[in-house]
């Protein structure tokens, strides 16, 4: 092992482990999602230096690209405030799993430091074989475990199959019309017209601004209910707050406090 | 410094896959474990492939790979169908089949 692979272990090897332990402690899904892409990112360039640089392209490729996306797609869709509920519902099992999860590391660890490994024998004998380290790789491939890769096609294909077959909804009853929508809307009486606009001002116009009612209270209606829930949609009183502003940039020698317009 | 720091770096991983596993209640982060675990695995392989000189540990590793492919699809797609039915992703709310 070269210095060079050395230094990458104790760059890595420290990052990857605060991230993976970071999928243990964060509260939101996605927060765990980002860490868990950072450990796949590293072990693509892990795989290179130990000598496997297709294995780390792939590893880049599949994970972060294709796996940690589904990931996020599906966090996306089932929502994002999916937090974990901090109930036990087995009493102890917490205690119980850091203690089984400690017990299996000594176990591992102490297996592992009776191993007495030696020097790496290296890939280069491995690799001169089919000169390189992907088609070595393809050698192995279609020969000796072309049996094994003939079955992971066939799971992948299963696989495909399966999810379609879990991802579709029948459709219990007739698909909603534009007229029956409308007419259930009129005969709940709620609200039959489509939300008001945000408001349009000389110096806001984006969606966080209300629009004023004819007696100059704002419209909770026409700002996003998520803005409003997150306390971002802007009150009546920032309107009113750029007034002075407004008068000083007409006068600047005005001194008044300015006043509703 | 050999082999046996990425072996070491393995063991860390798993463990910690383990326990999210166990701890965490999301079903999505719990999956996120599982594939903790595989690339823990996968790690050990490699590491080892290079240990003995031989390009198997590396085939081995990529097959892994692509099982795991096949169940993060699966596995996504039933936490969807219970979330559509149940309207959570925690796996303390599918409890249909207790007692």
């Amino acid at each position: 092992m070269g210095s060079g692979e050395a230094w990458l272990f104790w760059i890595l090897a420290p990052l990857m482990t605060v991230a993976a332990l970071g999928l243990l402690v964060v509260r939101k899904a996605v927060h765990a999602a980002l860490s868990m892409a950072v450990v796949m990112v590293a072990l693509g360039g892990v795989y290179v230096v130990l000598g496997a640089p297709f294995l780390g392209v792939v590893q880049v490729f599949v994970y972060t690209g294709a796996v940690m996306m589904l990931f996020l797609f599906v966090l996306m869709l089932i929502g994002v405030d999916a937090s974990d509920s901090l109930v036990e519902t087995i009493r102890g099992q917490r205690l119980a799993a850091v203690l089984a999860g400690l017990g299996f590391a000594v176990l591992l660890v102490a297996v592992a430091s009776r191993v007495a490994l030696g020097e790496p024998a290296g890939l280069a004998g491995a690799n001169a074989e089919y000169g390189g380290n992907i088609t070595g790789l393809a050698a192995l491939i279609f020969s000796r475990f072309f049996w094994a890769f003939e079955l992971t096609g066939a799971l992948l294909v299963t696989a495909a199959l399966g999810a379609m077959v879990l991802a579709h909804r029948e459709r219990l009853g007739p698909r909603p019309t534009q007229r029956s929508i409308s007419e259930a809307r009129l005969r709940e009486g709620k609200r039959i017209t489509p939300l008001p606009n945000p408001g349009v001002y000389a110096r806001h116009n984006s969606v966080d601004t209300p629009a004023l009612l004819p007696d100059g209270t704002p419209s909770e209606l026409s700002v996003s209910r998520v803005l409003t829930a997150r306390g971002q949609a802007r009150s009546n009183s920032d309107l009113v707050d750029d007034v002075p502003e407004i008068v000083r940039e007409i006068d600047p020698g005005h001194r008044g406090t300015g006043g509703r317009d | 410094m050999g082999s046996e720091y990425w072996l070491y770096l393995s063991m860390i991983l798993f463990t910690v896959g383990s326990l999210v596993v166990l701890l965490r209640r999301n079903a999505i982060i719990v999956f996120m474990g599982v594939e903790l675990m595989l690339n823990a695995a996968n790690l050990a392989f490699v590491a080892l492939a290079r240990q003995n000189g031989s390009l198997d540990g590396q085939v081995v590793a990529l097959f892994v790979m692509l099982v795991a492919a096949a169940e993060v699809v699966i596995g996504l797609a039933i936490i969807m169908a219970i979330y559509r039915t149940r309207r959570s992703a925690s796996v303390d709310d599918a409890n249909l089949l207790k007692y």
